[in-house]
């Protein structure tokens, strides 16, 4: 991590978070009590063992659940001062997901994938000039025309990582991206995510269980049990 | 016509001495009389057993489009609907009441019935000797139809006595007892049974669909949004599959048309095809509100965790 980046205010600070599902009638502790600060522009790699708490931290800063206590600030906001609709429309303009099972729509091709994205933000009309280049970079401005089905899983995570990037989201959370793909695949989807970080300044925090994969981030944070070590 | 005093519209049933032809004939105006005998060998077909030549002069003659009029008693001929729709040529030997027939001939359609045998055949078969279930009457002058019908109701107390305009108005819903309340109550049996099949198809459509809408709501998208997606297809799906239904009605009486002519008609009503548009469509939105509303409601976690 560079110094720059150090001496910024952080776009993510987390403190004391806790988080407890009630499975029935026992209480699973999936966090307790993480702080976390996460400088504009870094990538950072959260790797840990599997219940370590890795999925609940992704899904409570993407503001998709809610956590038992502690606070969040984002892009210096409260994330749970604010209200169903303003967190909605955190994950239009602020926070982009891509998903280890890609999570692409079935009925519609690679482009209406990444169109609908635009659609949700009141982005309407076609792809920007500047973002064909983008794609481009991905690889899969020929494949746009095809629906998910035709496309090998390497193709479909990086349409999802254009659908992620598409309304210039200032943090994309990375959850297992290269979970599903083989070796060459996997390097390439890493090594874009680096460039999308260094070419567009975008913070990233991508979850993995892969040391190799943790290493393209400027900071591995390492969770356990809830906590981060 | 005139029909035996227990018979009803709808049945065949009941027959009366042949030798009543004889009495009506003495009718003023009456021309000429025949009697027929009609048994059914289905739901909805029929045999009739006449007297040629006399049915012929009433009549003005069968039309023989190959073939011709029966020679033998085991002899029988068919309209061509019913000639196409079993494949009968004359000639050929067909199976009816239990008993094979030579087709001597096949003749145009309009004859009101559409399987003739010989009346003393039929009689016998169906031991109805010396009976008839109809007598045709023809006058001398069709201008007095009301009149000679008047006359023979007074001489002929309790017979069922129709002129042809008067029996073929019988033929209504409201002449038949219980037949309204019968169709109302299969029209409403169709209305509750597509309206559920569509309401739960959607449902299910729309259940299955619930990772998706957790996709959607990651993306950033409102309750409102995925709500408009959800039930614009809804809509959509009800509006083609309503328009569907209808060219699907057609082609079925296409085909019915054409592989069984000479069966029941199919009646399609264009004044039911916004009630049927509409009951489609509340169907599918109502379908697609439940499951759509929770979806858009519920944790974008759970969503995305459906499988």
């Amino acid at each position: 991590m560079t110094s720059e980046l150090a001496q910024s205010q952080p776009i993510i600070s987390v403190r004391g978070l806790t988080k407890i599902y009630h499975a029935g009638e026992v209480d699973v502790h999936a966090l307790r009590g993480v702080d976390l600060d996460v400088q504009p522009g870094e990538f950072v790699s959260i790797v840990g063992p599997s219940g370590s708490g890795k999925s609940t931290l992704f899904h409570i800063l993407g503001g998709l659940t809610h956590p038992t206590s502690g606070t969040i600030r984002i892009a210096g906001r409260d994330l749970f001062g604010m209200s169903d609709a303003e967190r909605t429309e955190l994950r239009k303009t602020t926070v982009g997901f891509v998903f280890q099972k890609y999570n692409l729509l079935p009925t519609l091709t690679a482009r209406g994938n990444i169109e609908i994205a635009r659609d949700i933000a009141h982005r309407n009309g076609p792809l920007p000039p500047q973002f064909l280049d983008i794609l481009k970079l991905l690889g899969i401005e020929s494949r746009l025309d095809h629906k998910p089905r035709a496309l090998s899983g390497g193709e479909q995570q990086r349409v999802a990582i254009a659908r992620a990037i598409v309304n210039q989201p200032a943090i994309l959370l990375a959850d297992e991206p290269t979970g599903n793909l083989d070796t060459e695949n996997s390097n390439a989807v890493l090594a874009l995510l680096r460039d999308l970080n260094h070419r567009l300044g975008q913070t990233i925090l991508m979850i993995t269980h892969n040391p190799e994969a943790a290493s393209y981030g400027h900071r591995v944070v390492r969770m356990r049990d809830g906590h981060i070590e | 016509m005139v029909r035996p005093p227990s018979s009803s519209v709808i049945s065949m049933s009941g027959n009366m001495p042949a030798r009543i032809t004889a009495r009506i004939d003495q009718q003023p105006h009456v021309k000429l009389s025949t009697g027929v005998l009609q048994q059914g060998t289905d739901l909805f077909n029929y045999i009739t057993g006449l007297d040629l030549a006399q049915f012929n002069r009433l009549s003005g003659g069968f039309r023989f489009l190959s073939g011709g009029p029966f020679q033998h008693p085991g002899d029988v001929m068919v309209d061509q609907f019913y000639a196409h729709q079993h494949n009968v040529h004359a000639g050929d030997t067909i199976s009816l009441l239990n008993r094979p027939w030579r087709v001597s001939g096949i003749y145009q359609p309009g004859m009101l019935t559409r399987v003739v045998v010989p009346l003393d055949t039929l009689q016998d078969l169906t031991a109805n000797t010396g009976k008839v279930s109809m007598v045709y009457v023809k006058l001398d002058d069709p201008s007095k139809t009301d009149q000679v019908v008047a006359s023979l109701r007074a001489a002929f107390k309790d017979y069922r006595i129709y002129s042809m305009e008067e029996f073929t108005s019988l033929y209504s819903v409201s002449n038949i007892p219980m037949l309204q309340g019968f169709l109302w109550v299969v029209i409403g049996l169709g209305v509750v049974v597509g309206f559920l099949t569509i309401l739960s198809s959607m449902y299910t459509a729309v259940l299955e669909r619930t990772r998706e809408i957790g996709v959607l709501k990651a993306l950033g998208a409102s309750p409102g949004y995925i709500l408009n997606i959800l039930l614009r297809e809804a809509a959509l799906l009800a509006i083609a599959g309503s328009l569907l239904g209808i060219l699907l009605s057609y082609l079925t009486r296409f085909v019915i048309q054409n592989l069984v002519p000479a069966s029941l008609i199919q009646a399609i009503v264009p004044r039911w095809w916004p009630i049927a548009g509409a009951i489609a469509l509340a169907g599918a939105l109502l379908g697609a509100l439940g499951p759509g509303l929770k979806a858009a409601r519920q944790d974008a976690i759970e969503a995305l965790a459906y499988d």
